[in-house]
């Protein structure tokens, strides 16, 4: 495991890591989404994250930036290139996957 | 009840909301339900977006209500210059606030599931761009992009109904388009949600013609034609040709016009034709029909009416030549833009882009009589009923806008009506018939009126000539009856249709 972890984070050499969590208000699916990746982060990439939670209900323009049509949505803004993940993120290996933290079997 | 008690309680029950495109709120009554949403799909390339921006761009500019375009397929730059064409600005009606185009790209391929979700992301975008400019009315196109955009199936219709439903609690008028599906309405189901107005467009080519229909397949709650429409995309947009629901309620206008011929004025009741009826010249190859028509259009010029001469068979310099033998001069008409001749040979365009370009310098010279010398030519380029539908629906056009129309046809020799014209018969007011007499080794020329509504004609075959000097009919000859009646074949035939 902490082997595995080692490969794979050489191969995202960028220290920093910008992601977006696109909410509308404090629903329990926001709630959930944002504690499940805040566990997934801490766990594979402490202290090289940022998260910034948007809540397009109090800022509606923003979901045309990143054309953002499902709640919640998780963009990874860095490193490039840009993905998305849509859910509640309960769903932890879609999610690594998602982030290219973990290779698609 | 009182008529206008019934009106109320009707609107009551469904207010309707008018798309200002030509024709189609005639033909559904008033326009689409306001309030809720209504599908059209079709093909593509059927006109769909169109359609859909048509509605916000009249609406708009007609009715003072704002619009969203919510475009899932093009963004709002290409957009724009697609419906410049048609005159609409996009641009500047963003400006007054009056229009959103918003652009929704989705791509399948970077997005990635992970659990559970809705599409609030979508509705708060369209909440916020209706919000922003108090939007009455809304265009989705289209919205099933979003099914090869959202993995979940279950997720994507739950939430699809969802959309539907708040968009009739926000009560703006929406148009939702959708492709054409095999032995569905749409590819994707999506007449399942819209439950009020289902509209479907097509696009077809028969024998290299193309013609494009609308069909309204459903509208609860109200009447609606159930026929296909032929519709055209011309140079302002979309306009429909309804059929039964104009035609029987043109304005008869009791006002005169002379045809340029004292004569034929004596013989239709002293006066002339009526303003706005619809004149149809038959006769025989070389028998003056063109004369005629051009008699009478010179008449009208000279009035200081407008004119607009459609030439199927000879090209503006021609006539004007042929015209100045008979003492025609037509060139100073021209000249000063009372006449405008459009010559094309029939067999160049398909059905629809003939009356695409009628249609719009009819629209766009507004003139006061109109000439399609001859109509028979515009019969030979599309299958028999289909263009004698149109040719009824073009007649009918022109009666609509009050213009006196003068139609010119001919005949075979052995015919003394063509039997093509039988089915458009019904919406000619006069008719005149002019004819090739032989007799005693003299060919002369007769003229009759076959029939004129609403006046008493003559009905005597009278000599008719071209002189340098014009047209000249001259009073009953016993030659010239005699002439007639020597051709029993022809009479019968005559007293038949008649």
């Amino acid at each position: 495991m902490e082997k595995g972890k080692q490969r794979e984070r050489t191969k995202h050499p960028a220290k920093e890591w910008e992601l977006r969590l696109y909410v509308a208000g404090q629903t329990p699916k926001s709630l959930a989404a944002f504690a499940n990746l805040k566990k997934i982060c801490d766990e594979h990439l402490a202290g090289e994250y940022h998260i910034e939670v948007i809540d397009l209900l109090k800022n509606p323009k923003l979901a045309s930036g990143d054309q953002i049509l499902a709640i919640p949505t998780l963009v990874r803004k860095l490193p490039q290139p840009i993905k998305k993940i849509i859910g509640d993120l309960s769903n932890t290996e879609r999610v690594l996957v998602g982030l290219d933290l973990r290779e698609q079997k | 009840m009182t008529t206008s008690k019934r009106n109320n309680r009707k609107s009551n029950i469904l207010p309707k909301s008018p798309t200002g495109i030509q024709g189609l709120d005639e033909v559904t009554g008033g326009g689409l339900p306001k309030g809720r949403p209504t599908l059209v799909a079709g093909a593509a390339g059927c006109g769909k977006t169109l359609f859909a921006m048509e509605f916000l761009v009249r609406g708009a500019i007609q009715y003072d209500e704002p619009g969203v375009f919510l475009a899932f397929e093009e963004n709002a730059e290409e957009l724009a210059q697609n419906v410049a064409s048609f005159g609409f600005d996009l641009k500047a009606l963003a400006r007054q606030k009056m229009l959103t185009v918003d652009y929704v790209r989705v791509e399948r391929t970077e997005i990635e599931e992970a659990g559970e979700y809705n599409l609030d992301g979508l509705f708060i975008r369209l909440g916020h761009a209706i919000d922003t400019i108090s939007a009455k009315r809304v265009a989705l196109d289209t919205i099933e992009v979003l099914f090869s955009a959202i993995p979940n199936q279950g997720i994507l219709r739950a939430e699809l109904h969802r959309l539907f439903r708040w968009l009739k609690d926000k009560g703006v008028t929406a148009i939702v388009t959708g492709e054409r599906g095999e032995g569905t309405i749409t590819r994707f189901g999506l007449e399942e949600y819209v439950a009020d107005c289902v509209i479907v467009l097509d696009h077809r080519v028969n024998e290299q013609l193309s013609t494009r229909r609308l069909r309204i397949v459903k509208y609860r709650g109200s009447l609606h034609g159930t026929n296909e429409y032929p519709f055209l995309i011309g140079r302002n947009g979309i306009s429909v040709l309804p059929i039964t629901s104009l035609a029987l309620e043109h304005h008869a206008s009791t006002e005169r016009v002379s045809s340029g011929i004292k004569k034929l004025d004596e013989m239709l009741g002293n006066k002339g034709f009526y303003r706005g009826s619809s004149i149809l010249i038959s006769g025989t190859a070389g028998s003056g029909k063109t004369s005629l028509a051009s008699t009478f259009v010179d008449a009208a010029c000279r009035r200081g009416e407008r004119c607009l001469y459609f030439a199927f068979e000879e090209s503006p310099s021609q006539i004007i030549r042929n015209m100045a033998s008979i003492g025609l001069d037509l060139q100073p008409h021209v000249k000063k833009g009372r006449l405008n001749f459009h010559a094309t040979r029939p067999s160049l365009y398909g059905l629809e882009m003939h009356l695409v370009t009628i249609h719009d310098l009819i629209r766009e010279m507004e003139p006061d009589i109109v000439v399609i010398d001859p109509i028979t030519d515009f019969i030979s380029i599309g299958s028999e009923l289909e263009v004698k539908s149109t040719v009824t629906r073009l007649i009918d056009h022109l009666k609509t806008l009050e213009i006196t129309t003068m139609l010119t046809s001919i005949t075979a020799e052995e015919h003394s009506v063509d039997q093509s014209l039988v089915g458009v018969s019904s919406l000619i007011d006069t008719w005149i018939s002019v004819r090739n007499l032989e007799d005693s080794g003299e060919r002369r020329r007769g003229i009759f009126i076959l029939k004129s509504r609403g006046m008493s004609h003559s009905s005597e075959i009278r000599p008719f000539l071209l002189t340098d000097n014009g047209i000249e009919i001259g009073t009953l000859d016993p030659a010239v009856s005699r002439a007639a009646l020597q051709a029993p074949q022809k009479s019968k035939q005559k007293v038949h249709l008649y």
